[in-house]
């Protein structure tokens, strides 16, 4: 048990010692600051705008910033729909697949350029290598860089600075952030076993019997695995994800890859202090995300160490980690940190069934999604984080006797809209109605485990595309047969197009909204002029009002979704220690 | 007053210091009846095209609509429950508590308002239609009715006439009682010319003497039908503040509408589950609890209805709050922005110190002795009626100077801007008393020296804060007279505390710096700016509004008037120039400059009720959610999150909607009266009011909903 706390601990102490190195590091390429890369890739980002046309230093205001990202993001996908729509003849298509169903493809498009990688496919079976590579793995440096963009441009307008120029943000994004680590990252994956190979599928005969062949599935995964958990993409290559041994063979990659997860969110609240110059109140905010990830796993760690109660009285014991679902080389700790880091922050990645975890996890990974700013997605994280932040200044702010201020700016009506609209009406939409529509209509669900579960199974359904973050809790219908079973006589299921088509809405939803509102909400606190600071003025860095802000958030965020985290995960709970079945 | 001479001819004018609560007073406001009518008007507000207006509570009056359809036929959205008087009762109770929800957010406003009317009508009494006689171009008078007159009209005003309309004085000096509108029952000079004293309300009246009277308003547009209108709450208009409260509450709301209108989908679902499950009865109860009039008592229970149901009465109270203080303002925008106010400019004389000065001490020059420079300076101070003259013979006289006059020619020298000195020509000897430049020149011209000791005492009267005035017979300089500025009683401590809450004051005066630096720090003021002239006072204002802070202002003179155009809390004396009345966005009727500090603290206070309310609204819902969720759908098993120990989900739903309505008129008083203020900073104030209203609004709903739930008869 000591073993397991003890990987937790370590491993979450190596994401707070990264913050302030990738934090300060971060600050210098959006500061336009030097950096050590600058005379190799200066020339690079030069070239890069020139080819587009684009002056790094042309500004933009928030609308027309959020206008450059809808129109990139519209392109990138035309480019994922040809490439996706025509595998069947590009290269790198070593198992020969074709296209799978027009739902699958638009499902997977949006939900790649979105940040999200919900995968309602299984990439061995549906998706070539250059479709994976060139076509996902593209949209994975693209649309976290889009993220990293939109979260620097709100820090900027937040601190009173331009937006800035999307383009130029977008290139160092990658050019400086993204791709520097992804090789270094995917060098360490390659050394710890994962493949990275264009050659198909390995046959080898069964152990059991050598006359019959197994097809083992293999590609060039090392360098997709490092970005999918450093963008908080989360779409595996291979269909159970991180849980896969070419995909997460060892210890060593766990770790790798759980840090990997939380490195950049958790140091852009770091940038935000440098930023802002007020360091205390950076590391003041990332007591928030970081108090929620502890107390999230501790829960989630106890309910899976604990196990099922009617299992244990089966077996006649007090305690049996539940291990069902879970990679034995990760054990009860790991998993269940995985599992509430990569909910938390949008990433989306599995190593293990989040459907088997115990009721308990459920409620926690729910609330992750709910929350999301728990670190929260690359870069609107820590947007959302200070949008709360805004919006608890002007709950509480008022009390002090003065229209409330953030860092000098009056919140006013303008943000008190944008902020109260993008955090608290986007989510609740994108989730809730449609969960209710799906409940209504048996014949869109397909769920596999009804009651309080299958209730579960869908509200997480749709809090994991409106959120971004792409894990699912499975047990839905909600994949379409490959092409490989298509091209053998299966017939396109309806729930797998109800599900396809309507995620794919929360998926948007949960995308663009918020970011246009996020911007417009950095563009015009960024024309505010600000207002001295005197002693009348509520100082948003002390412990107090950090508080008041992980209050407000807990009422405001996870209030809304009170009844259906009752009703779910809270009732499942409760069904298990109470025996009823 | 802009203009500091460093003479006697300061006008007087009412300064009432002291504290806070003695300058509270409305003018004959008659409260009998008050709550009937805001009951009436409760009800009136039922009309729905008012109560749209109020987003939240609109919500919670389609809520009484329907839940009174359910009431009449329970089954009339499918059927729920095979009880049906059963869940018509429930019905029948949701529905009522609704309402009297709603009629409680009624009422909460129209008391506020119904405070507002009450003073308007004390006003409107003053207001009845007189006869004027109106001065036609050929010089004859016509009698017409005072609605009659327009602007530019002249009206002459006899002893015990009611002034028609606004107007200023172009001839005659006669006494006006004013005491309807300022309540002040001392009659005031007016008199033409004299910038001040020379505009008239109409509405007053006249007590003495006749005044020629140039009308400066169209009928209805005078000052009275203004502030009636304003107190009336007619004209008013939500706040930037208020307005993005309204957004918050409004999306709030939505939020929670979504998770009401999607909780039957969900339901249903565990229904269905537990129907296979735990069998029919168990699914019939946990479907009963997601009934139309269920849902809407939780939609009720979870929007804002605390704040939503009080947040035009703390607006209305606000301005109300203002009103007491006997101050008009103009717009609710102009008292919200007093508690965002970061720096205060205030003229010295009247506003910091008293606006009289009183001699302290004679200082010998010219190796005179202290009894002959008292001697020279009652001899020049006979003529002199002002305070400062009074002051300088009293003095004297308690030194043993006296003065016969018998049988002696003696004329008085009058004081002139031009001159700077007054005095007496007491047979053939000049006594002059004045600016001490003014006096060297006199001296000077007379052939006298001026000596090296005089400016010596000069500099030691500045550096004590005073006025040195010098005196002189002829060409022979007696002294200096220290005459001494006194500072209001109270202001520091006042100073102090707003320095604690982070407005910064900025003094300005005519004096020379020295004076001005020994005053301001007597006063506690925070910077100021010596030999200012109406320029500065506006380059001032700019420079601080540059830095992004708001400013506000007091003046009172028609050179004001552009600074309080451009402060954003213009104060204007109700005894100064129309100009200056216009330019601002507040009038005092008292006159008393030092009431902006009061000002400050009332628009904090407003600004701090609505967050403190809000923030107690929003913090109840944790417990409302734990009193309903739990009971409602304990067939699913979850009857442990009932940490309340409630009897039933009927129970539940009763108590916290009980609750919900009750915590209305409760905070009426709060609402109406204000969070008490206390000069703290930020920081303290957050932690203080976080701590009432904020842990406070999450603990007091559990107690009282368990309270609530444990009398109710329902089982």
């Amino acid at each position: 048990m000591l073993q397991g706390w003890l990987q937790i601990g370590l491993t979450l102490l190596l994401v707070v010692l990264i913050t302030p190195v990738l934090g300060r590091y971060i600050a210098r390429v959006f500061l336009a600051q030097k950096t050590r890369l600058d005379p190799l890739l200066a020339p690079v980002d030069r070239l890069l705008l020139r080819l587009i046309g684009v002056r790094s230093q042309d500004g933009m205001t928030g609308w027309q910033y959020a206008r450059a990202i809808f129109y990139s993001n519209f392109a990138m996908a035309l480019l994922l729909a040809i490439l996706l729509f025509n595998q069947s003849w590009l290269p790198f298509n070593p198992t020969r697949l074709t296209s799978p169903t027009w739902d699958t493809n638009l499902h997977t498009i949006i939900s790649f350029i979105t940040n999200t990688n919900q995968q309602h496919y299984s990439g061995e079976v549906t998706y070539s290598y250059f479709s994976q590579f060139a076509g996902l793995g593209y949209m994975m440096f693209v649309s976290a860089a889009t993220g990293i963009a939109v979260g620097i441009a709100f820090i900027r307008g937040l601190t009173g600075r331009p937006l800035g120029n999307f383009y130029h943000d977008l290139i160092l994004a990658i050019t400086r952030i993204l791709l520097p680590l992804s090789i270094l990252g995917a060098i360490a994956l390659i050394a710890a076993g994962i493949p990275e190979t264009l050659a198909g599928p390995v046959l080898v005969p069964t152990l059991e019997d050598p006359a019959v062949q197994q097809a083992i599935a293999r590609g060039p995964v090392a360098h997709f695995e490092i970005i999918k958990e450093l963008g908080e993409n989360g779409g595996g290559f291979f269909a159970i994800n991180s849980a896969h041994p070419f995909e997460n063979p060892n210890g060593f990659t766990n770790l790798l890859e759980t840090v990997a997860i939380l490195a950049i969110p958790s140091a852009l609240i770091y940038t935000y202090g440098i930023f802002a110059n007020n360091l205390k109140q950076a590391w003041l905010v990332y007591c928030i995300p970081f108090a929620l990830l502890v107390g999230f796993v501790v829960v989630s760690a106890i309910a899976e160490y604990n196990g099922n109660p009617i299992v244990n009285t089966a077996l006649g014991v007090n305690q049996a980690v539940n291990l069902e679902g879970k990679e034995v080389r990760f054990g009860w700790a790991q998993s269940a940190l995985f599992a509430v880091v990569t909910t938390g922050s949008m990433c989306g990645a599995v190593t293990g069934m989040v459907d088997s975890m115990m009721p308990l996890s459920g409620l926690v990974t729910l609330s992750n999604l709910f929350l999301q700013i728990v670190f929260g997605g690359q870069g609107t994280g820590t947007a959302y984080l200070f949008a709360y932040l805004i919006l608890a200044v002007f709950v509480t702010g008022l009390m002090v006797g003065r229209t409330p201020e953030f860092l000098g700016r009056k919140i006013e009506k303008q943000e008190v809209v944008l902020a109260s609209f993008l955090i608290l009406l986007v989510h609740p939409i994108a989730i809730l109605l449609p969960s209710a529509i799906a409940l209504v209509f048996p014949d869109f669900q397909g769920i596999s485990n009804p009651g309080f579960h299958g209730l579960s199974q869908v509200i997480y359904e749709y809090a994991s595309a409106a959120a971004n973050n792409g894990s699912g809790l499975e047990g839905l219908a909600d994949s379409q047969p490959s092409p490989i079973a298509l091209a053998t006589g299966a017939i396109p299921s309806p729930t797998a197009l109800w599900w396809n088509l309507s995620t794919s809405l929360s998926l948007l939803a949960g995308r663009y909204i918020p970011i246009t509102a996020l911007l417009l909400l950095a563009d015009s606190l960024s024309r505010k002029q600000p207002v001295p600071a005197t002693a009348g003025t509520l100082h948003t860095n002390t412990t107090l009002f950090t508080g008041i802000t992980a209050g407000v958030i807990v009422i405001l965020g996870a209030l809304t979704f009170f009844p259906v985290l009752a009703l779910g995960p809270i009732a499942e709970a409760f069904q298990l220690t109470q025996g009823m079945r | 007053m802009s203009q500091h001479q460093p003479s006697a001819t300061e006008p007087q004018r009412r300064s009432p210091g002291g504290r806070r609560d003695d300058r509270r007073h409305t003018p004959k406001v008659n409260r009998k009846g008050i709550y009937q009518r805001a009951l009436r008007s409760a009800f009136a507000k039922l009309d729905p095209r008012i109560a749209v207006r109020n987003p939240v509570m609109f919500v919670v009056w389609l809520g009484v609509f329907v839940t009174f359809l359910v009431t009449l036929d329970p089954n009339l959205f499918g059927t729920v429950s095979d009880h049906v008087a059963q869940q018509r009762w429930l019905n029948g109770i949701i529905c009522l508590i609704l309402f009297f929800t709603v009629l409680f957010a009624n009422f909460a406003e129209a008391v506020a308002e119904g405070r507002g009317k009450a003073q308007a009508d004390a006003l409107r009494s003053t207001r009845s239609d007189t006869i004027a006689r109106k001065i036609l171009p050929d010089g004859t008078v016509q009698e017409v009715n005072s609605t009659a007159l327009r602007r530019g009209d002249q009206v002459r005003v006899v002893a015990g006439d009611m002034i028609p309309a606004d107007g200023e004085v172009i001839q005659g000096i006669g006494s006006v009682d004013e005491s309807a509108i300022t309540g002040e029952s001392a009659p005031v000079l007016k008199q033409p010319g004299t910038d001040i004293a020379s505009s008239v309300t109409g509405g007053t009246r006249l007590l003495s003497d006749e005044l020629l009277i140039r009308i400066t308003s169209d009928p209805g547009q005078g000052f009275i039908d203004r502030m009636i209108s304003l107190v009336e709450g007619a004209s008013r208009t939500k706040t930037p503040n208020e307005i993005a409260l309204t957004v918050l509450l409004a999306v709030l709301t939505q939020v929670f509408l979504i998770v009401v209108a999607t909780l039957p989908a969900i339901a249903t679902y565990i229904a269905n589950f537990l129907e296979t499950t735990l069998g029919t009865q168990a699914a019939t109860q946990f479907r009963s609890g997601s009934s139309i009039a269920i849902l809407i008592a939780l939609l009720v229970a979870l929007i804002p209805t605390t704040i939503g149901g009080l947040l035009s009465a703390i607006g209305i109270a606000g301005m109300d709050r203002v009103a007491q203080f006997n101050v008009i303002a103009t717009s609710g925008r102009a008292v919200e922005a007093c508690g965002d106010v970061n720096t205060l400019v205030l003229d010295k004389t009247g506003t910091i110190t008293l606006g009289n000065r009183l001699a302290d001490e004679f200082i010998p020059v010219n190796g005179h002795a202290v009894a002959d420079v008292a001697q020279v300076c009652l001899a020049a101070s006979l003529f002199d009626e002002t305070p400062e003259g009074r002051s300088i013979v009293q003095l004297a006289q308690q030194l043993g100077a006296s003065l016969d006059l018998t049988g002696k020619q003696a004329e008085g020298i009058e004081f002139s801007a031009r001159t700077r000195m007054s005095g007496t020509d007491l047979d053939g000897a000049e006594y002059r008393k004045g600016a001490v430049d003014a006096i060297k020149g006199f001296v000077r011209s007379r052939g006298g020296q001026v000596p090296d000791t005089l400016d010596q005492a000069y500099e030691q009267v500045s550096h004590l804060g005073g006025t040195p005035l010098a005196a002189c017979r002829g060409n022979d300089i007696y002294g200096v007279i220290y005459l001494k500025d006194i500072v209001k009683p109270g202001l520091r401590e006042r100073f102090d505390q707003l320095r604690r809450m982070g407005v910064k004051t900025v003094m300005l005066t005519g004096d020379n710096r020295i004076t001005a630096s020994v005053i301001a720090r007597e006063a506690g003021v925070d910077d100021f700016i010596a030999e200012a002239t109406p320029e500065d006072k506006i380059e001032v204002i700019r420079t601080e509004q540059a830095q992004g802070k708001l400013v506000a202002m007091t003046g009172d003179g028609t050179n004001d008037a552009p600074a309080l155009a451009q402060a954003n809390v213009g104060l204007a004396m109700n005894s100064g120039t129309q100009a200056a009345k216009e330019a601002a966005n507040m009038v005092d009727l008292d006159s008393d400059p030092t009431k902006l500090i009061d000002l400050v603290t009332i628009g904090k206070q407003l600004l701090i009720t609505r967050g403190a309310l809000t923030t107690f609204s929003v913090a109840n819902d944790i417990a409302k959610y734990f009193a309903i969720i739990p009971t409602l759908f304990a067939a699913a098993g979850i009857g442990a999150l009932n940490i309340m120990q409630l009897k039933s989900a009927q129970s539940a739903i009763v108590a916290a909607l009980i609750y919900n309505a009750l915590i209305i008129p409760a905070l009426i008083p709060l609402a109406l009266k204000g969070v008490e203020f206390r000069p703290l900073t930020a920081d303290q104030l957050l932690r203080r009011n976080i701590l009432i209203y904020g842990i406070g609004g999450v603990i007091a709903p559990f107690i009282a909903i368990k309270l609530i739930d444990l009398i109710l008869p329902i089982a």
